[in-house]
């Protein structure tokens, strides 16, 4: 297909922007007359507020306001669940009872004239409690069955399934594996805080706020306060990096918003780094075993694989950890068990590749386990058991490219130089070890709106509410409405984030250009045919001149039955070379090659960047990243960007190739993409294990391989 | 952030009459230089003095190279003394410490006076939702033992106090015998590094021998053989910006292959920059041979007490001493 945009490597087009600081980030913003606010949080994971002590932090200097579960408003939260939320359980309510459920959970707002005055001030508010035993050790927890319950969201995906003779194939098989694995929990860690800024005028309010989902910031805070959806404006134009985050709307934006009611003015409230390890979710740590039986000749002929994962005493959030066991290879017996952990904890949440990179890291590190036991190369292995259709749910795969992504990552990596034998190939003192993994990630493509503007001279306003947390929403929808329009890129103005623009779905899942990017593509279609037809000309600039008035167009997308129809999802695989040191146990990836059969890729440059950046987030996730919880109460030791390290430049290696390979998907939207933003993280970690295996002759089965499991 | 007056003293002596105390947390008078550690520290209400004194322009920035020795003023960033040439000629390890410490931007802030005074990354004094930190907070207990101590000391350590020291650059420094130029109002002492930071034991929260109005104006590094065949080796999760999980820094003076003197200090496992003559002892004498390296280094672990989630220190501090003599007795 010929394009004049779409496929092309554009740069950003808020490049600028972003580096000169002209790009506003939510705590940015100014509210003239803004107040500040302070959270104070418990330091206690269960139990109750015996007493708040906040007559000195009244008193002191500045201070607006000190509201705690004593004097703050009763708020009607009436029911609401959003797509991001988990189906079963309530949310937390903040400042409205004595209920204490886990560490670092609000007990008190304090708004001050500036922001040391209100942190100050939160400092010498004083809490006793009386305690009850918390679960705060995940070890300690009797993990059960998700509730099953059928709600409007739908029927949950059983949390238990079986096909063929599990027990019996893994029983009867020539070669079995069967081991846990472990992954901490991970928190997102974003660059920018969380932040939003509250103002009411009257019943109606404005928050500035760091979303991935503006119309359900609103909608949320609309049932927490009682009032209408149409009454709150959300604003969120530039989103500092969030990996998920920001999916939800936590409980310090309905805060600010207690806090500007009460203040009866703007109030400003900013999260500290420490306060982002409990206040806006995390990946939940995970509790995994795998057994796979298979025949000599390497075809799989049982799986199981069962799961838990940590949630919190109020609400059941559970994450799709076992999805890959059940289609990603073929095999005639399947069982899988997910189950939840209760815990005195905030609740977890989606994380880049939520429960897909989990799940997949214990799937494909139980693959390069199998392969060593046959003596196989962990690429023939995973052809032997290429399925034909997706077995889950017998449909076929609307695209697979997993066969030409081992293929040409194999061939860029070099794989087939690899000596097979771990510890035998060196670097000096370093063991260098060769390892590799399949990617996967499920197409989501969900209703999404855009609207339209042709302007009499000849340029365009497209708005939809989207939001870009980094890969690159501006430019791509920019591209994507050019090429519909038929106008050149600086004469179309894309502009996203603020509920006065149509509706969008979350920005997560890897859905925003199949979902937004459909709905911009089929408006500025209809502008343009509209403008074309009116005027009777056939170029979009004449029309537009003749016309001389704007037209509008407005269009809402929404998937067929195309789920029915296929098995939907991108492919990929991932290559890696480690070096390990042998006598320090420090790891360091070398080299890395993803290939991604991903549908069409709007933009190269920005899709690589996007890539590299999941590339480097499972370098993280394999070799550093762990919040530390202290079992004996529940906090986390290591709240800080010093003590949870992420990758840093000095850990990315010097060689890092993407490749996507040709993908023409006409099933999956209008657009053809699959998006990359959640694959690009899959198969990182396992890929990166296997290589230390390699390198070592270690299997480490416990996330993140630090120096102190290598030596 | 406790409210405090920033006060900026036109001379020394007025910051003297000041009577700010460094290195102790119940000081209400504190001094403040390049503040990348003091700042952190104030916004998460570690440190909450009611004035600070700042030494801004005070001290002395110059590093030079005299028959003596290298002297480092206090206020030189962690930047300039990692590029000086003299530091890189006569003093490796210091270079090699400073450039795995923290970030270019922490560097070009930090000075070498405040780097010897930062205090320790211990998750418990670091964070004040634990009441009890005798460091912070005297005779409120200690939250780490039995907590959560990957980033603890095993060595030195007190039933009061199990906080690892946080420097690279003092370790480095403590392996090559300097001494501390200390100022104040009644003149001027120096006293050995290896002095000036002192064991927890049971009065944690008293890091150093400094006494109110008294400031690091300097330290004072004698040349030597040992300090130019020197090497400072640092491990960690990543592989920038990060604290060391163990660090080895090892001088050595060479004849023919075999160790004529050696010095050597350990990073991440000492409540205070970690000095091992035993190791360094049985190294005299000894060919640069793995066993007689391996042999010596076990010496290192000598009253070392392992808590849960730091023994994997005990073995890893003998493996990077073992490297670090070796990286630094394969150096022409």
């Amino acid at each position: 297909m010929t394009t004049a945009f779409i496929g092309k490597p554009v740069s950003r087009i808020d490049g600028r922007q972003k580096v000169t600081g002209g790009a506003t980030y939510a705590a940015e913003f100014v509210a003239p007359g803004a107040a500040h606010a302070a959270i104070v949080r418990s330091t206690a994971a269960s139990g109750r507020i015996a007493s708040i002590d906040s007559a000195s932090a009244e008193r002191a200097q500045g201070v607006i306001a000190v509201l705690t579960h004593r004097n703050a408003p009763r708020l009607p939260y009436r029911e609401h669940k959003g797509i991001p939320d988990p189906v079963i359980g309530e949310r937390l309510h903040v400042l409205q009872d004595d209920r204490v459920n886990h560490q670092g959970q609000p007990i008190a707002l304090v708004v001050a004239e500036t922001l040391e005055q209100a942190q100050h001030a939160a400092t010498l508010v004083h809490a006793t409690y009386d305690q009850d035993a918390a679960a705060t050790d995940i070890n300690q927890v009797e993990p059960v069955l998700p509730t099953q319950e059928k709600t409007d969201q739908g029927e949950a995906q059983s949390p238990e399934t079986r096909r063929g003779d599990p027990e019996g194939a893994l029983a009867a098989a020539e070669l079995k594996i069967d081991h846990g694995y472990v992954i901490p929990r991970e928190h997102h860690n974003p660059l920018e805080m969380h932040a939003t800024i509250a103002a009411w005028d009257g019943d109606r309010l404005t928050l500035w706020d760091k979303t991935q989902f503006v119309h359900n910031v609103a909608d949320e805070i609309a049932a927490v306060f009682g009032i209408p959806a149409e009454n709150i404006r959300v604003i969120s134009p530039f989103v500092g990096g969030a990996f998920g985050s920001g999916l939800r709307t936590w409980p310090h934006v309905t805060l600010a918003a207690i806090g500007a009611r009460v203040a009866k003015r703007p109030v400003k409230l900013m999260l500290s780094r420490r306060e982002m390890y409990y206040s806006v979710g995390y990946r939940p740590h995970t509790v995994q075993r795998v057994a796979l039986g298979a025949s000599r000749d390497g075809r799989l002929a049982a799986i199981l694989h069962d799961a838990h994962q940590e949630t919190s005493t109020y609400e059941e959030f559970s994450e799709s950890i076992l999805d890959a066991s059940r289609f990603l290879y073929s095999c005639p017996n399947v069982y899988t068990r997910h189950r939840i952990a209760h815990m005195n904890v905030n609740t977890p949440t989606y994380m880049r590749a939520p429960g897909v990179a989990s799940g997949n890291f214990a799937l494909e590190s139980a693959l390069d386990e199998l392969a060593v036991a046959l003596d196989m190369d962990p690429v023939e292995l995973r052809l032997r058991n290429e399925p034909d259709r997706d077995e889950f749910s017998n449909l076929p795969f609307s695209s697979r490219s997993t066969r030409e992504c081992y293929r040409v990552a194999a061939e860029r990596f070099g794989w087939s130089r690899r000596s097979p034998e771990p510890r035998s190939m060196r670097d000096g003192r370093s063991l260098v070890g060769w390892g590799m993994a399949t990617a996967h990630y499920p197409m989501h493509y969900a209703p999404a709106s855009a609207k339209a503007r042709l302007l009499p001279d000849g340029t365009a306003e497209v708005t939809s509410a989207a939001s870009d947390m980094g890969p690159g929403t501006w430019t791509s929808m920019t591209q994507v409405a050019a090429e519909a329009l038929g106008l050149p890129l600086d004469r179309v103005k894309f502009t996203l984030g603020d509920t006065r623009m149509p509706r969008t779905p979350p920005h997560g899942g890897s859905m925003t250009m199949a979902s937004v990017g459909s709905a911009v593509q089929a408006a500025c279609r209809k502008a343009r045919e509209d403008a074309l037809a009116r005027s009777g000309a056939s170029e979009i600039g004449d029309a537009m001149h003749r016309l001389g008035q704007p037209v509008e167009a407005s269009a809402d997308v929404k998937p067929g039955d195309e789920t029915q129809r296929f098995s939907m999802h991108s492919f990929g695989a991932v290559f890696v070379e480690v070096a390990v040191d042998p006598d320090l146990g420090e790891t360091r990836v070398r080299r890395m090659v993803g290939a991604y059969g991903a549908g069409r890729i709007v933009n190269p440059k920005l899709t690589r960047s996007q890539c590299i950046g999941g590339m480097i987030g499972g370098i993280g996730m394999a070799l550093m990243e762990h919040s530390v919880v202290d079992a004996r109460n529940g906090r986390v030791t290591n709240a800080n960007l010093a003590e949870y390290p992420v990758p840093v430049h000095a850990d990315a290696p010097p060689v890092m190739d993407v490749l996507f390979v040709e993908e023409h998907d006409p099933h999956v939207n209008p657009l053809g993409v699959k998006g990359v933003g959640e694959i690009a993280l899959v198969g990182v970690a396992p890929a990166i294990t296997n290589a230390i295996y390699h390198a070592t002759g270690r299997r480490i089965r416990e996330l993140p391989v630090t120096p102190d499991k290598l030596i | 952030m406790h409210p405090f007056s920033l006060e900026r003293p036109r001379d020394l002596a007025g910051a003297f009459a000041s009577g700010a105390q460094a290195g102790r947390n119940d000081a209400p008078i504190e001094f403040i230089a390049g503040g990348t550690d003091m700042v952190q520290l104030l916004q998460e209400h570690v440190r909450r003095p009611d004035r600070l004194v700042s030494l801004s322009g005070l001290l002395d920035a110059t590093i030079e190279l005299s028959p003596e020795g290298l002297r480092i003023g206090a206020a030189a960033t962690m930047a300039d003394t990692a590029a000086h040439p003299a530091v890189l000629e006569g003093f490796p390890v210091i270079a090699e410490a400073l450039l795995a410490s923290a970030s270019p931007q922490v560097r070009n802030q930090a000075t070498i006076g405040g780097n010897l005074l930062q205090r320790t990354r211990c998750p418990y004094f670091r964070d004040v939702g634990y009441a009890a930190c005798n460091k912070r907070a005297p005779g409120s207990g200690c939250s780490a033992l039995g907590g959560e101590t990957r980033w603890n000391a095993v060595l030195g350590t007190s039933q009061s106090c199990i906080a690892a020291h946080a420097s690279d650059l003092a370790v480095a420094l403590v392996a090559l015998d300097p001494v501390v130029e200390l100022r104040s109002a009644s003149g001027q002492r120096t006293v050995p590094l290896a002095e000036f930071h002192r064991l927890p034991g049971e009065t944690p929260h008293i890091e150093t021998v400094l006494e109110p109005g008294e400031v690091v104006a300097g330290i004072l590094v004698p040349a030597s053989p040992i300090a130019r065949r020197s090497h400072y080796l640092k491990v960690r999760d990543r592989a920038s910006f990060e604290f060391a999980l163990v660090s080895a820094a090892v001088g050595l003076d060479l004849e023919d292959g075999i160790i004529r003197d050696a010095h050597v200090a350990l990073g991440g496992v000492g409540t205070k920059p970690w000095r091992v003559p035993e190791v360094e002892a049985a190294l005299s004498g000894a060919a640069l041979e793995e066993a007689a390296l391996r042999q010596a280094a076990a010496l290192a672990t000598q009253g070392a007490e392992p808590r849960g989630g730091n023994a994997f220190k005990i073995e890893l501090m003998q493996r990077a001493i073992v490297r670090a003599i070796q990286t630094a007795g394969a150096r022409a």
